[in-house]
Parts: C-alpha cells; sequence; structure tokens
C-alpha cells in the first residue's frame, strides 16, 4: 500500500471521529503553542539585552571601586577611597588601548521643583560621559568644562525624573533644589528605558562630579570611571593592563585583593545574553513537558482506538493488509493527529505571542528555528508516542480480531 | 483416509487426472492453552475442485471453524499441508499468506463486518486498496461487484443504512472484488431470516453456476446446507462424511414460494434512514 492511500485512509479514520481528533490535537496544540510563544518571549528578552547593550556602547569599560572578588570582607564602591581622578588620567595617559574616560560619583538625594518633590539617583560626571555613553541631549545641553572646574550647580534631568517634576513644562533654564542647593536645569536626557538589570535609567540627575563630591557627597575621590576602548577587542586587552597599572598605583602586593574590578562591556553582555538564554530554555522546556502529556493523550487515543477498530483490523487483515500494512496505517493516523496538532499550535503561538506583545507590551520575536523545531518535534512525538499502539494493532491475531465483540 | 479420498472423488464426479483447487492432506490443528493442548482437526484429507459447491457441516467443537480458518490462510496447520493452486501454503510466510487471502479469497462473515461510517461502494474497495491497484480501477471493479449482487443502487449508502440482506450482499461483492478463485463463507445466514437467506443463497448460487466461482460455505443449518452440491460433515476434529447432496434445493426456483414480506420491510428501514 502506497503512501497516499494510507494517508487518506487515516485522514477517514479522524474524520469519522472528529470531536475525538480535535480534543486529542488539543494537547499538541497546547505543547506546541506553550513552546513557540516562551520562545518567542524568551527570543525577545534577548533581543531587548542586546539592544541595551548595543546602546551603552560595545567598546565600554568600566571600572569601579570596591572588590567584586566573592567570599572575604567585601566592601562596596562607597565605602572604598583609593580609586581617584589621578587613578583615571594615569589609565588615560598610559594605557593607550583607552581612548576615553569619564569619572563617576553617585549618590541619593531628594529633588524639589514648586510643590513637586521626588527622591532619585545622582550621578557627577564629567560632559565626554554622555559621549562615551552615546546619550544624547535633544532639550537644552550638557554642561561645560567650566562647570566642572567651577563645580557649578548645574545639572541635566532624565525624563522621568523630568516628567514627574515638571510634567509638560519645559525644565531647561528652571531652578530645582537638590537636598537645600538650587540647581539650575541645563538639559533633559534622550529616553534610555530599562537598563539590562531592569532599572529605569531615566530616572536619574547628572551633575558635574566636582559639584557631587563637594556640595553634596563631601568625598575627594570617585567611585567609578567610565572608558571607552578604541574597538571591542581592545576593550578585553585593556583590561589586564588597567588592573596592573591600578594594582601597581594602589600598592597592592601580588597575593593580595583588588581594591577595584573592571568590566567590559561585551563581558556584561555576554552574562546578559546567557542568562537570557538559560531563561529561554527553561521556559521552552516547561513548555515541552506539555507536548509529552500531549504525546500520552495521543497514545492513549489510539489505544483505545485500535480495541474498538478490532474487528476492522481483523477484517482488514482477512482481505489481505499485512502487518505492515496495518502498522503503518495506525502510525500514520498517529503522526496525522500530531503534525495537525503541531500546525495548528504554531498558528496559537504566533497568535499568543502576538496577544503578549500587544498586552503586556513584552517584547516578543518570532524565531523560524523554533517553529521548524516544533513541527519536527510534533511529528516526532506521533511517530514516538504512535508506535506502541500501532505494533500492538498489527500483532492481532486476524482470527481472535474477527471474532472480537 | 486413502479411503475417505477415494470416496470424494467418486462422489464429485471429477476425473482424478485434473489437479485439485485446494487439497489438504492429513491437516492437524493442535491449540495450546496453558498446560492443555485441544486438537481441533485430527488428520484431514480433502479436495475441492474449481467449481465446487461445498458445504462444511459439524456441531460446535467439531473442527469446523479451525478448518475454515486453515482453508482461509488465516492459520497454519500445526502437522500436514494445504496446497492451494498447487501451492503448499502451509510454508508460506504471513506476508505471503496476505497476499493469497487478498488475491486468491474472499470471505464472507456471519456478522458482515462492514466498516461503519463507510459507504457500501468504499467497504467494497477495501480488499483492492492492498492489491496496489489505481484508484480509477478501484472503483470500477467495486462498482462491478456491486452490480453483481444487484446493489449498483445502494453504492452510496452507509452500513446503517442498508438492511441485513443488503449488508450482506455488499459483504458478498466485498468478497468478489478481487476476483478471486474461491468464496469461503462463514454462516453468512446466521443472522438473517429465512427469506433473505434463501436470496443470499441464491446469490451464491448464481455465481458459483454463472460465474465458475468455487463456494466452501460454513453452516450448521441443515435447510442451508441443501443449497449447496456437496456436503462435509466433520465431529471430534475429523472428516466423517462427505456426500453429494441429494435433492439440492435451487434458491432461484425457492424463493417464489416464499412470502415477500421482507421486501416491504428492506423498503420501509431503507426509507426510514
Amino acid at each position: 500500500m502506497d503512501f497516499w492511500n494510507t494517508l487518506r485512509l487515516a485522514l477517514r479514520a479522524l474524520a469519522r471521529n472528529k470531536l475525538r481528533s480535535s480534543l486529542t490535537m488539543l494537547g499538541i496544540i497546547i505543547g506546541v503553542g506553550a513552546v513557540i510563544a516562551t520562545v518567542s518571549i524568551g527570543q525577545g528578552a534577548e533581543y531587548l539585552v542586546q539592544q541595551g547593550i548595543q546602546s551603552m556602547g560595545t567598546n565600554a569599560v568600566f571600572i569601579a571601586a570596591g572588590s567584586n572578588r566573592p567570599g572575604g570582607a567585601r566592601l562596596g564602591s562607597w565605602a572604598v577611597k583609593t580609586l581617584t581622578l589621578d587613578d583615571m588620567n594615569a589609565v588615560l595617559r598610559e594605557v593607550p588601548l583607552i581612548r576615553e574616560a569619564a569619572p563617576a560619583v553617585v549618590g541619593r538625594v531628594q529633588v524639589v521643583y514648586q510643590n513637586q518633590n521626588w527622591n532619585t539617583g545622582i550621578t557627577g560626571t564629567a560632559p565626554n560621559y554622555f559621549v562615551i555613553r552615546s546619550w544624547p541631549v535633544p532639550a537644552g545641553s550638557v554642561f561645560g568644562q567650566e562647570e566642572v572646574d567651577s563645580a557649578a550647580d548645574v545639572c541635566l534631568l532624565g525624563t522621568t525624573v523630568a516628567r514627574i517634576l515638571f510634567g509638560d513644562e519645559n525644565p531647561v533654564g528652571k531652578q530645582i533644589r537638590i537636598g537645600n542647593l538650587p540647581f539650575r536645569v541645563v538639559g533633559v536626557l534622550e529616553s534610555k528605558g530599562q537598563s539590562v538589570m531592569g532599572d529605569d535609567q531615566d530616572d536619574r540627575i547628572f551633575a558635574p562630579y566636582t559639584t557631587v563630591q563637594r556640595k553634596i557627597s563631601g568625598i575627594t575621590w570617585i567611585q567609578f570611571i567610565n572608558a571607552s576602548a578604541v574597538s571591542q577587542e581592545a576593550s578585553v586587552a585593556a583590561v589586564p593592563q588597567i588592573t596592573a597599572l591600578l594594582r601597581e598605583r594602589h600598592h597592592i602586593r601580588s597575593g593580595e585583593d583588588d581594591d577595584f574590578f573592571v568590566r567590559t562591556q561585551s563581558e556584561v553582555a555576554d552574562i546578559a545574553q546567557q542568562t537570557s538564554r538559560v531563561m529561554t530554555l527553561l521556559l521552552g522546556s516547561i513548555a515541552s513537558v506539555s507536548l509529552i502529556v500531549g504525546g500520552t493523550g495521543i497514545m492513549n487515543i489510539m489505544l483505545v482506538s485500535v480495541t474498538e477498530r478490532t474487528r476492522e483490523i481483523g477484517v482488514r487483515m482477512a482481505v489481505g493488509a499485512t502487518e505492515n500494512d496495518v502498522q503503518q496505517q495506525f502510525l500514520v493516523e498517529a503522526v496525522t493527529l500530531s503534525k495537525a496538532g503541531g500546525l495548528v499550535g504554531i498558528g496559537v503561538g504566533l497568535a499568543g505571542s502576538a496577544l503578549i506583545s500587544n498586552f503586556l507590551s513584552w517584547p516578543t520575536l518570532i524565531s523560524i528555528k523554533a517553529i521548524v523545531t516544533a513541527a519536527i518535534f510534533s511529528a516526532g512525538v506521533g511517530i514516538f508516542f504512535g508506535y506502541y499502539p500501532a505494533r500492538k494493532a498489527a500483532q492481532l491475531d486476524p482470527i481472535e480480531a474477527l471474532r472480537y465483540e | 483416509m486413502a479411503e475417505s479420498i477415494a470416496v470424494t472423488m467418486e462422489c464429485a464426479g471429477v476425473a482424478s487426472t485434473r489437479s485439485a483447487l485446494i487439497r489438504l492432506e492429513n491437516v492437524h490443528k493442535a491449540y495450546n492453552l496453558g498446560e492443555v493442548q485441544v486438537h481441533a482437526l485430527r488428520g484431514v484429507s480433502l479436495e475441492i475442485r474449481t467449481g465446487e459447491f461445498v458445504a462444511v457441516m459439524g456441531a460446535s467443537g467439531s473442527g469446523k471453524s479451525t478448518l475454515m480458518n486453515i482453508l482461509g490462510c488465516l492459520d497454519r496447520p500445526t502437522r500436514g499441508h494445504y496446497f492451494l493452486d498447487d501451492t503448499d501454503v502451509s510454508q508460506l510466510s504471513k506476508v505471503e499468506l496476505a497476499r493469497i487471502r487478498n488475491r486468491k479469497l474472499g470471505f464472507v462473515f456471519q456478522q458482515f463486518n462492514l466498516l461503519s461510517r463507510t459507504s457500501a461502494l468504499e467497504n467494497v474497495e477495501l480488499p483492492t486498496i492492498y492489491r496496489g491497484i489505481s484508484p480509477q480501477e478501484r472503483e470500477q471493479h467495486a462498482r462491478e461487484a456491486l452490480e453483481r449482487v444487484g446493489l449498483s443502487d445502494r453504492a452510496h449508502h452507509y452500513p446503517s443504512q442498508l438492511s441485513g440482506g443488503q449488508q450482506q450482499r455488499v459483504a458478498i461483492a466485498r468478497a468478489l472484488v478481487n476476483r478471486p478463485s474461491i468464496v469461503l463463507a462463514d454462516e453468512p445466514t446466521g443472522n438473517l431470516d429465512s427469506r433473505t437467506s434463501v436470496e443470499i443463497m441464491d446469490i451464491l448460487q448464481r455465481l458459483n453456476e454463472e460465474q465458475g466461482l468455487t463456494v466452501v460455505l460454513v453452516t450448521h443449518e441443515h435447510d442451508i446446507a441443501q443449497y449447496a452440491k456437496r456436503a462435509f460433515e466433520f465431529r471430534d476434529g475429523k472428516l466423517r462424511r462427505d456426500t453429494i447432496v441429494p435433492d439440492r434445493q435451487i434458491a432461484r426456483e425457492v424463493l417464489p414460494t416464499l412470502p415477500s414480506l421482507e421486501d416491504e420491510d428492506e423498503e420501509d428501514l431503507t426509507e426510514a434512514t
């Protein structure tokens, strides 16, 4: 018996029991739909992470005060006083792979404008910080080097802060209070959205680092250095050079831990990507459990069907069907069920992820790979779970089968 | 045993030089039921020639069903030989037996065994599916077979829309569709009333007379056996008697003498559904 015949037989048999066939398919539909939807959500997240990382510049090198070594006594970036502006200048001078660097000191402040107030983060930095992070200022402009030198009371607002304090008003040129000091708003940054770690990058104020050091935090050291290498490869190559330089400058003997740590953007990207990939994998594997459940559903129905159709099998054998013919027939029925379920499931998965990105505004990314995998996998489920019932049908004794009540 | 064969030949009135379509030589069949061995057939030898119409009689447990299964190539003898068209089928593989069932044998069952929710035409087509011919040929053969049993006008009815007699005629058409040399009918009238039974016998007799089809009919009803030309009687797994049926009934002649209530009933049934 050729394949098309078998397929026709299978379709006819399934059409005879429409409700049962569709209920059986439901398991596979849900399974495949869930796999596609979760994988597309996961891939959407991955894409978002990638975007976020690229927006921070792939050449970026980040130096922070404090140790990142797990275990032992650790001091946070706030408590370590050894990183200084001189360190930054030394890095710029002696590590030629580093093209630019900007210092950063951070703190939390209460900001007030008229009757609005808000608790937010403040970053004290230099004008080139916004170049390194490729962060445009559409309204107003970045403070200049003179403001840094004179520790002027000027600031830039992130869009979240601007919205909360000013609503629809244009903040540029207005006076706000940070703590007890009046500051002039010189610009509003472009919205950057959530960071890779999930916090709002726009909920922040930027001022000259000298101003923050002297008038807000009361410190002389710095906490971070945002640097930029000449290329992505250079950013990775610069790490040991920076480490060696800073260890020497901080008089750290060999065997002792660093009192700073150096990260490159590509490292962060790798970690973040790995994290979201693991998440996708995890979601996908949870979803594929439902595929297995769907498969058992198929096996169950096929076993019932074989029992119910024992006489039919007997008749088929009596009129000349071989064991192979019977086995093929039931196997094709099972695969047709799972395959059809898989196809509908792909549709459901696509629709599901479209709904999710519409209503929950999560980004989703449809991957052809996931669709093809789901399609192949659903056929595989049919073969795997259909084999036993089909084998059982094929091994029936025609005499017994014909006598079966 | 030799005596029995001699009787067979004499009774059948066929020249012994002509080779038999079916020849059983000392066939034994034993079933293992756990510890107990049941001997269903204990050394059966017989010959059936092309064009014969044989009734196999016997009480239940006489071995007639086992004989039928062996003749139908659904089962193989434990011992002995079964020659069908001079081929020793007792030595063939399952696949080869399936092929023989498909090409050379036609089955008619007591329960009709039609596939439900499948039209008469598709039911008749069933054996052709396993023969590897084109869909056009399959449909053509099925239509011809339905015509031979006088049911052309019911081709697209489902079994549930047909009377018992019509269902059995569809089953006969299914048995004929691959143009077998033998039709094996296992109690074909067991589920039918007497008039319909005679109608079925009429079809079998016509096929036998007009087309030379060999018919082997298993029955426990003596009046049904009367329509055969020759009768085997089985008891305790052995062939006890092999006779030419005296004053054989011809269904075509019997039918007009029977009340024709069934015709009306059949009409009612088909109209109702």
